[in-house]
């Protein structure tokens, strides 16, 4: 699973392209519009398992417990209905690696008949011919898929798997059946340096949409955030490198360069605020307004097991917990900017600072900012950053689930 | 075509003979919902309003930009300056790709 949803990106581009499509503004997440919120986007984690161990994977460091408890084919159409009656209607099949479920086939078909624009969101591993050809069949609308490098040497570390040959095939095959070719490519210190590579790689391919994503730190990202974490001057170098390449492709491609927060001097409106936009429903049911929401103390999320979406959305206290404002406090309650972004991601708040409420740290109007300061420092000390990387397996999972292990967790509030 | 609030163009490249189509990958669909046509395509939407949804409504491969001009002035006959706002419409879905030339 790529990073691709996390925090700004997709939401805040659909945002984006609504303003520029001189359409209605969105719901600005004051009290007064909360009832106006619609779950636009659905994500669907259908497993946490995945045959990646990428580093910087956001899932839960402690995923390895919801592996045997996977939703039902059954429970998971029930689920498209609801949320389609709730209003959803981009859908996002992910994970883990989706297609080690061999039922996507019928969720792709049900998909198509609710109305669904359905994006299957892939390593690419277990895509065939046979399985691509019923996805189209069905009617699935488009397949991201995660690059990593144009290095096998670097696409190969990072994911500690042997995958590089097997994704330029995928490539292929996405593009030969008429798909169009999103490719997204998370960016961190072992890769940002081969930007333009990785674009002209891109090109080659023939994709229509590239999003390059830099790291978030968030589950096994944040547990690698010292190795990880490129410097400022590569990011600026980087964008710039990317508003090049997009001056000379011109509209045929279309490139998406995902700021890295930690760098930026506002938070991002995370999830486009909290229960507007947004619902992920994970591999074992839970109903969450973000991808990370579960790292959050004294909440109870809702399972479509339990109650369902309708009153998962619209009633349950964890949707409603951190909609609108009322819930903030100083400085974000009387900053003039507080609708721009909300006061930020709360999972991150927490995670760094250990109060859900305050202001995300990468605010640099943060009583805490400090915290984001000396993480950009310790991930140049080179004693910190040539620690191992701890890559997401089932048996560092398991490890982290059981609280065996708390190497490089100890800093945070939660375990991320 | 009051919803249609369209950027000032001063050139256009769009002639009424041209014919359009939805963009290849795009989708276009009324949401109930929403009570409102979209545009749906890999990671966006586009949530078109009232004026808008019913110009891209006729961008259907066959229709020229001249005949949809034709169909929404008589559809609409009390709108002052709609040829010109549909002409803007086309200009700037062109641009965003929503549309193709055929």
């Amino acid at each position: 699973m790529t990073q691709t949803s996390l925090g700004e990106s997709v939401v805040q581009k659909a945002i984006h392209n609504e303003k520029q499509g001189q359409s209605q503004a969105q719901n600005n997440g004051v009290a007064a519009n909360i009832t106006q919120t619609q779950p636009l986007w659905l994500l669907a984690e259908v497993t946490y398992r995945c045959p990646l161990h990428c580093a910087f994977c956001y899932n839960p460091t402690d995923y390895d417990k919801h592996t045997q408890n996977e939703l039902t084919t059954e429970q998971w159409i029930q689920a498209l209905r609801d949320a389609r009656k709730l209003g959803a209607i981009q859908l996002g099949i992910s994970g883990g690696e989706p297609l080690l479920r061999d039922d996507i086939e019928d969720i792709v078909i049900e998909a198509k008949k609710l109305g669904y624009y359905s994006n299957l969101i892939t390593s690419g591993v277990g895509l065939t011919e046979k399985r691509i050809q019923a996805f189209k069949d069905g009617g699935l609308d488009h397949i991201q898929l995660s690059m990593h490098d144009i290095t096998e040497e670097i696409n190969n570390f990072i994911t500690n798997t042997r995958t590089f040959e097997l994704k330029k095939k995928v490539a292929a095959m996405i593009k030969n059946h008429g798909y169009p070719m999103v490719l997204n490519v998370v960016i961190h210190r072992y890769n940002i340096g081969h930007i333009k590579e990785i674009l002209e790689m891109a090109e080659a391919l023939g994709a229509d949409y590239v999003e390059l994503a830099n790291t978030q730190y968030y589950g096994w990202s944040l547990v690698n955030r010292n190795q990880l974490m490129p410097l400022k001057e590569q990011i600026d170098y980087a964008e710039k490198i990317t508003n090049e390449f997009r001056e000379k492709v011109g509209s045929k491609m279309k490139i998406f360069f995902v700021v890295p927060d930690y760098f930026g001097n506002r938070p991002k409106k995370c999830m486009n605020g909290w229960g507007e936009v947004f619902m992920i429903v994970t591999a074992n049911g839970d109903v969450l307004p973000c991808h990370s929401a579960r790292v959050l103390p004294n909440m109870e999320f809702p399972n479509v097991r339990d109650k369902g979406l309708e009153w998962a959305w619209k009633d349950s206290p964890a949707f409603n917990k951190y909609r609108g404002d009322s819930w903030m406090k100083g400085p974000c309650v009387t900053c003039p900017e507080k609708h721009n972004d909300l006061a930020g991601c709360r999972c991150q708040a927490f995670l760094l600072t250990g109060d859900a409420e305050s202001a995300d740290p990468v605010c640099s109007l943060s009583p805490n900012h400090h915290l984001i300061e000396k993480a950009i420092e310790d991930s140049k000390n080179p004693v910190l950053a040539s620690q191992p990387i701890i890559f997401r397996t089932d048996k560092n999972s398991k490890k982290y689930a059981s609280g065996e292990s708390r190497e490089r967790v100890e800093e945070f509030h939660a375990l991320p | 075509m009051e919803d249609l609030k369209v950027e000032k163009i001063t050139e256009t490249l769009i002639q009424h003979s041209d014919v359009y189509a939805i963009a290849l990958h795009h989708r276009f669909q009324w949401e109930e919902a929403q009570q409102s046509y979209v545009i749906l395509f890999p990671e966006g939407m586009v949530k078109l309003h009232g004026g808008a949804g019913e110009v891209i409504k006729r961008v259907d491969g066959k229709a020229t930009v001249g005949d949809i001009v034709a169909e929404l002035k008589l559809a609409f006959p009390d709108a002052e300056n709609i040829e010109k706002d549909i002409i803007g419409m086309f200009d700037m879905a062109y641009g965003k790709a929503w549309i193709r030339k055929i």
